[in-house]
């Protein structure tokens, strides 16, 4: 069991002693996981509160969708977004594949129908009479959305940390449309399965050290986020 | 609405880190190197190239010579040779040699050039239960595996070893199957991992064993025949036969790999770590090998 011991002291060396490929590797993830979350955020909060208050047709049929997508796996999504990618796939004349922007776009997919349908579920725990409270108030639309969002934004927030937690713990899709290129598209995940293949389980148990730090220390800061403005 | 504040924060955070992913994400230095017409690369490889770490010392050097930029996929030599024929990577290095003479008499491949090799070699449990030991051939020696049935992990991913593995109980009339023929699904580093931990024998390419041997406890039981070469060649995909293919950057980067400086980098890789070169540099060795 030194090998725990060992992978944490090492995780916090290259840490401190600022090495270059890792920071890089760390940086890319943040920046690829926090890009897919902000999309999935901005996407998937009016569609979740859409789903929750509005009656239309094929709703039933939608909110199955995207709660069946909760549980999308990665490699799936990964395989999808590759075939549309390729250079003689649908989009292949945008050049995307084995770029992080591919990498955004899977992973925004991956999340999004948890953001939505965690606020979807947030929004549909409110009290029925409040939709009406707010309507009787007179209302405009606008103020009326508003409100709601007012009142579902902690589980708002426990969506954007459950679509960040899911997204930057996922590996299969990066692989798939990142191709794990050095420098270039290799994040957290993508490089702890190489260096677990080349035997340096030490540095892969570094990095997922790392990786857990980062993991924590955003959930944290939203949790903190969450918690501050909570009056009960 | 101070409740909604938390939200806001939320958003502008994100956006800041929106902005920042929008910046250049790459950092290999490029000065004084020529700038290419199209820059990326694919490069199609099998993993046994990238564990190694052989490409992380040669592909560098490529990226500063040429400007290019390498984007090495690391797959099984089957899936390699698919890319080729589906037109998805622009050059490839890999160990197959019988289904890369298939792919290049399709023509999806051209440029075909012989690049080096290393040797696949049957490791097991130090006690050796089959006796691999006191045989001379590797016929001998798939036979003794076969009737011992004491285990073996086979790759079961359609690469290179994969595909070495497979043809050597074809040639031989044997269909391997039951409970002591373990199918991994996995790469040569998990494959040696569960053929440790289960005591079973695997064949395996020499350098990833050698990178490996710390962490196993597998022993190298049987080694030298000359069936047991394992030959790799680079090859650019065929530029008439699809778009949008790369084919300045995969002629630039075979003629790399065959370079003679290459080719002294790669008989010089892993002497430091491991004491024993991992490769055997072999360009324009073509004839030795009747290939």
């Amino acid at each position: 069991m030194d090998f725990i011991g060992q992978g944490f002291i090492k995780a916090l060396q290259l840490l401190l002693s600022g090495d270059k490929e890792v920071y890089s590797i760390a940086l890319l993830t943040i920046k690829v996981s926090g890009t897919a979350t902000l999309i999935s955020l901005i996407l998937g909060v009016p569609m979740g509160l859409y789903f929750a208050v509005a009656r239309f047709r094929g709703r039933e049929f939608m909110v199955g969708a995207v709660n069946a997508g909760m549980g999308l796996p990665p490699t799936v999504v990964g395989l999808w977004v590759a075939l549309f990618f390729w250079r003689r796939g649908p989009l292949g004349f945008l050049g995307l594949m084995y770029t992080p922007a591919a990498m955004v776009i899977a992973q925004t997919i991956i999340a999004l129908p948890l953001v939505a349908g965690l606020t979807m579920s947030a929004v549909q725990q409110l009290s029925p009479k409040l939709r009406l409270q707010i309507l009787a108030l007179g209302a405009s639309p606008l103020q009326f959305w508003w409100l709601i969002l007012h009142e579902v934004r902690l589980g708002v927030l426990a969506a954007v940390m459950a679509g960040f937690g899911r997204v930057i713990a996922e590996v299969g899709a990066s692989m798939a449309v990142g191709g794990n290129v050095r420098w270039y598209s290799r994040v957290l995940t993508t490089s702890i399965v190489l260096e677990v293949n080349k035997g340096n389980f030490s540095l892969a148990l570094a990095l997922s050290f790392i990786l857990l730090f980062i993991s924590y220390g955003v959930t944290y800061w939203l949790t903190v986020l969450q918690q501050r403005r909570r009056q009960v | 609405m101070r409740g909604i504040r938390s939200l806001t924060i939320l958003l502008t955070v994100f956006v800041i880190v929106t902005l920042a992913a929008c910046g250049p994400t790459t950092e290999t230095s490029e000065e004084g190197s020529p700038e290419p017409e199209i820059k990326d690369l694919i490069l199609s490889t099998t993993t046994s190239t990238q564990d190694s770490g052989l490409l992380d010392e040669l592909i560098p050097i490529f990226e500063e010579q040429t400007g290019y930029l390498v984007k090495t996929i690391a797959v099984g030599t089957g899936k390699a040779l698919e890319m080729a024929s589906l037109g998805e990577a622009d050059v490839l290095l890999v160990h197959a040699p019988e289904a890369e003479k298939e792919v290049e008499a399709a023509g999806d491949v051209i440029n075909r050039k012989l690049v080096m090799h290393n040797d696949f070699i049957l490791v097991g449990p130090a006690n050796d239960p089959v006796g691999l030991q006191e045989l001379e051939t590797a016929s001998e020696a798939f036979e003794a595996l076969f009737e011992n049935e004491s285990g073996f992990v086979t790759r079961g991913d359609d690469s290179g070893t994969d595909k070495m593995e497979k043809g050597i109980w074809a040639d031989l009339g044997l269909k391997p199957n039951g409970d002591w023929y373990i199918d991994a699904g996995s790469g040569m580093a998990d494959t040696l991992k569960i053929a440790s931990e289960k005591g079973a024998y695997t064949l395996t390419d020499r350098g990833t064993y050698l990178a490996l041997r710390d962490t196993l406890d597998l022993e190298i039981l049987f080694e030298g025949d000359p069936i047991l070469l394992n030959i790799y060649h680079v090859m650019q995909v065929n530029p008439e036969k699809f778009e949008h293919i790369n084919a300045e950057g995969a002629a630039a980067f075979v003629d790399f790999m065959v370079a003679a400086e290459t080719q002294e980098i790669i008989g010089e890789f892993g002497v430091d770590k491991f004491g024993l070169p991992l490769f055997f540099p072999d360009a324009g060795k073509e004839d030795q090998y009747d290939l």
